[in-house]
């Protein structure tokens, strides 16, 4: 038994050994001259301080960029500072550290880089001289980066202005990425859905038809109207649950019925499961109004829609159907461009559009419908998604 | 005992469950319905559907015929499955809710911003998953076999095949009303026979477990499958098929005088009615059995205990389809009750097998000769009340049985299927998560085709073992240690769960058929829990740089409530 343990250890040992030689050998085999190892070895260090940089300038990305960034320069000490404060220091001479901001003071304004004589009493500080360089980010300068050496030296302003211009090009990739995601942050919120007006104006004519030959129902209309408006005009957060989109769409059928009556037949078949999923905030309801449109307005007979959620293992599957008049494939394809006109299912293509940007391409609408076919719509939710979060309703007003 | 109305039970609980699987939900035409439908599921339906998926084979079963084999130590089994509920609600399950994740794998890409960590929870999820199908497939053979005689394989393959259609044909989508359904159906199975049992039992004379040997009520043939050795009081004769005492006999009268005899394997020995029931040589007798830690067919019963203890204290948390639920539940304060719902159902419900294990040590110790502990549940009846009742009740406790498989199969295949489906292979859209719930079923029944013979308690104490080893830390630290990294965590569940997985291989392989490596590799819990949160510390602190940005964000979600933790859900993380 113990000869099998020792085996069975031996094997993964030997094996790790005899790859890391193999490594080793190759390694010396295919050195490369001099001037490349150097190469190498200057861009893999650049690359290290990379990371940090794209993330923006803060004290925390500057302490781990400048300590990647010195040995570029090879100089005893540097330091990043932004606009207002020093953000990191690093190697000798940190009493130098509350001087940094004065000696940075006229780079800030001039935009040039520059050397300072330091000046120390201890005599076997290395700090005397500083090269310090502007983080220039579309003509503005946004920190300087100063390296400190022993003597005054035209390389070391040289060398220091060429670091500092590399780190503000990292620097301005940050500002890019934090620009585009604030662009799609903003395009999420423009496309959020609004009430079509048509409804709100429907709506309160078909209250106002039951304010004399039904007062109670009149009243208690309004208030879904308001419980209905109220929900759609809410302003914070960008997700909801699956059950409140539900309680919504369940308003907005109230007040459609109000105004065609036995018209509209409704089914619903809702697996508990997938009522906590979370949900891009009303995704849903624009379907429904679609389904109702297609379903029942324009034509005399009685309209039947379908709403079903289900538990799909990792994700929940929303139907929604509608008996009604459908629609050509082309027509569809040129709504879901967006080139459908304003009358017509500006609904279908935002919430499309919705979908894809906050799950991904594979999670559109899936559509199937023919003309005289009706029309079925399937949304597929992840259940789980990074960065999709509900946001709870904010405390009920008094 | 072939009985119809045991297959008939059977069938009715398969159908039940595909049934109210696929119609269950066809609820609601009118308006005033649609707030019933839309409203979530409330905490008392939540609990007994996650105690109904929890209830495996193992707590159907296996805990009856372990207390029947190896004495009350093993009470620890019921009392451990239900504490590791107590632990969950302690520490876990709210701040799981609010995390907004859906599965471990969520819960640890959200936590620490890795996909990395994501595949490793993804793939200790499925392992653990299948070393827990495992041995409800083979109780499943086994329960089979015991009531219609067939192989030991078809009955694991039916409840496969009933699984995997019922989940690719999506029959599962009210999944909540059939786990619940399954629950109470359980406890009835075994409540109703219960009582019947308890009246018999007290006109018998209320015998003790250390009363004197039982005898057989009629003819009973005993067949072994290894070699044992008996223990014989009186002199008895029998109908001998097989090898006694180094002789052979083919459907030969032997008169057995008291003492010790060696029986080889597949010896059948056929009792008269009247005849004491023989006990195994080396069996705690009499009062020794009602004692703790005098199981001496396990060496180390302290160790063996505290192993079994934060296995199943820690380890089910990691269990893959009991976490899921959780998410049905609306809020983390949701989630708390639910968790306390479960304990009062799993407290009543682990009353049940304790006593069936005491009957059967008085009515059907024979069992313990043969090995087949497991089905100790399904004979009593026979055993005590007999005849048309007792085939009655009998079918009673399949049906139960089946709804045990069916249920923890279920819960387990689905969730293993999603976790392949998502983290392991390639994207293929709906009809992938199909192709994984094959996958997922398939796997562990081939694996019971080849390997057989582990209890099916003491499997499921392994898949424990494993989970409570790499999946506990990454939660409990995930959710309490602020700086933990995403190395640690991999390192860590890497290390708690690889070393108990590999122990639970040997001990499969049974590489070390006695002694302390023997122990230790049985009950690896003591030593990897802790060597699993050791190393996940140790690496974490090793790795400080590591924190992930969001951490300080993420801890507030977990930890606040809902209404609380509205505001700071943006930003901080560029």
């Amino acid at each position: 038994m113990v000869q099998l343990l020792t085996l069975l250890a031996g094997v993964p040992l030997g094996a790790g050994a005899h790859w890391v030689l193999a490594r080793r050998s190759r390694r010396e085999r295919n050195r490369g001259t001099d001037v490349e190892l150097a190469t190498f070895r200057t861009l893999h260090t650049a690359s290290l301080a990379a990371p940090p940089l794209r993330a923006g300038l803060t004290e925390d990305t500057a302490r781990k960029a400048v300590r990647r960034l010195r040995p570029l320069l090879g100089t005893p000490a540097m330091c990043l500072t932004d606009e207002h404060t020093m953000l990191a220091w690093d190697g000798a001479g940190e009493h130098h550290r509350p001087e940094v901001m004065s000696k940075a003071a006229q780079v800030l304004a001039s935009g040039r880089p520059q050397l300072v004589e330091v000046g120390c009493p201890d005599p076997s500080c290395p700090v005397r001289w500083a090269a310090v360089a502007p983080l220039k980010v579309d003509g503005r300068v946004l920190g300087t980066l100063a390296a400190y050496g022993p003597e005054d030296s035209p390389v070391l302003v040289r060398a220091t202005g060429e670091v500092a211009r590399w780190a503000a090009v990292q620097l301005e990739l940050a500002e890019l990425d934090r620009s585009r995601r604030d662009l799609i942050e903003a395009e999420i919120r423009t496309l959020r859905a609004q009430i079509s007006p048509h409804f709100v104006f429907n709506s309160l004519a078909a209250i106002a038809s039951f304010v004399r030959t039904d007062p109670d129902r009149a009243r208690e209309l309004l208030l879904e109207f308001a419980e209905f408006t109220r929900y759609s005009f809410r302003r914070h957060g960008d997700f909801t649950t699956l059950a409140d989109e539900l309680r919504s769409i369940d308003q907005y059928l109230n007040l459609v019925r109000a105004r065609f009556g036995d018209r509209l037949e409704v089914a619903l078949r809702v697996a508990p499961e997938v009522l906590p999923v979370a949900l891009p905030f009303l995704c849903l309801q624009p379907l429904v109004e679609n389904a109702v449109k297609h379903g029942i307005e324009g034509r005399p007979e009685r309209g039947r829609i379908t709403i079903g959620a289900d538990d799909a293992g990792a994700e929940a599957r929303v139907v929604i159907e509608d008996d009604g008049v459908g629609m050509e494939a082309d027509r569809l394809r040129a709504i879901l461009r967006g080139e459908g006109g304003p009358s017509h299912g500006i609904g279908l293509g935002n919430v499309d559009e919705r979908l894809r940007r906050v799950y991904g391409d594979e999670y559109g609408l899936v559509i199937e419908t023919g003309v005289e076919a009706g029309m079925k719509i399937t949304v597929r939710i992840p259940k789980y998604h990074p960065g999709v979060r509900i946001s709870p309703p904010p405390a009920p007003r008094a | 005992m072939s009985h119809p109305y045991a297959i008939g039970a059977v069938i009715v609980v398969a159908l039940a469950t595909v049934l109210i699987g696929a119609l269950g939900l066809r609820i609601s035409r009118t308006t005033s319905d649609f707030y019933v439908a839309s409203r979530t599921v409330n905490a008392r339906l939540n609990g007994a559907a996650i105690s109904g998926e929890y209830l495996s084979a193992a707590s159907f079963l296996g805990i009856a015929g372990l207390i029947l084999a190896h004495g009350v130590d093993m009470l620890w089994y019921p009392l451990g499955y239900t504490a590791g509920f107590l632990v969950l609600l302690l520490f876990v399950a709210a701040p799981l809710r609010r995390s907004g994740a859906y599965t471990v794998p969520d819960f640890a890409e959200a936590r620490l911003e890795s996909l990395a960590v994501r595949r490793t929870a993804g793939a200790l999820v499925a392992g653990i998953g299948w070393l827990y199908l495992l041995p409800q497939l083979q109780g499943a053979g086994l329960t089979l076999q015991t009531v219609t005689g067939a192989p030991r394989w078809v009955g694991g393959v039916v409840v496969a095949l009933v699984v995997t259609a019922n989940v690719t044909a999506g029959g599962m989508r009210s999944i909540t009303f059939v786990q619940a359904f399954q629950y109470w159906l359980k406890l009835t199975a075994l409540l109703v026979p219960l009582l019947f049992l308890g009246f018999a039992w007290h006109s018998d004379g209320s015998p003790g477990a250390d009363a004197a040997r039982p005898v057989f009520h009629r003819s009973t043939v005993v067949r072994t499958d290894t070699a044992v050795r008996i223990a014989i009081g009186t002199p008895e004769r029998v109908t001998v098929s097989g090898t006694v005492d180094g002789r052979t006999y083919a459907a030969a009268p032997l008169a057995l005088a008291p003492g010790i005899h060696a029986l080889d394997t597949a010896t059948t020995l056929d009792f008269p009615p009247g005849a004491e029931v023989p006990a195994k040589a080396d069996d705690p007798t009499g009062s020794a059995w009602g004692r703790p830690l005098s199981d001496r067919t396990q060496p180390h019963p302290l160790y063996t205990v505290y192993g079994l203890i934060l296995a199943t204290f820690l380890g089910a948390m990691g269990l893959p389809h009991v976490v899921v639920r959780f998410y049905t539940s609306p809020q983390g304060r949701a989630a708390r009750r639910t968790t306390l719902v479960v304990l009062g159902l799993l407290g009543v419900f682990y009353l049940l097998p304790s006593l069936y294990g005491a009957l059967a040590r008085i009515y059907a110790p024979d069992l313990v000769l043969t090995g087949d502990t497991d089905v100790a549940v399904l004979v009593l009846p026979e055993r005590l009340v007999g005849g048309t009742g007792g085939a009655l009740l009998g079918a009673l406790l399949a049906g139960g049985a089946f709804a045990a498989f069916l249920s923890t199969c279920s819960g387990l295949a689905v969730s293993v299927a999603g976790v392949l489906h998502q983290d392991v292979l390639p994207p293929m859209g709906i009809r992938g998560f199909r192709r994984a719930a094959v996958l997922a079923v398939a796997t562990p029944t081939v694996c019971t085709l080849v390997a057989v013979g582990l209890p099916v308690a003491d499997a499921v104490g392994l898949a424990f073992a494993v989970a409570a080893s790499s999946l506990c830390p990454l939660l409990v630290l995930g959710i309490w240690w602020p700086r933990l990294t995403p190395p640690g965590a991999i390192a860590g569940a890497l290390t708690g769960g690889g070393t108990a997985l590999a122990a639970a291989l040997l001990t499969m392989a049974d590489v070390f058929p006695n002694g302390w490596p023997h122990v230790l590799l049985a009950w690896p819990a003591v030593w990897s829990v802790p060597l699993g949160f050791l190393v996940m510390v140790a690496v974490s602190l090793a790795t400080p740089g590591r924190i992930p940005p969001g951490t300080a964000v993420v801890l507030a979600r977990l930890h606040l409530p809902e209404t609380v933790a509205a505001t700071p859900a943006r930003g901080d993380v560029g």
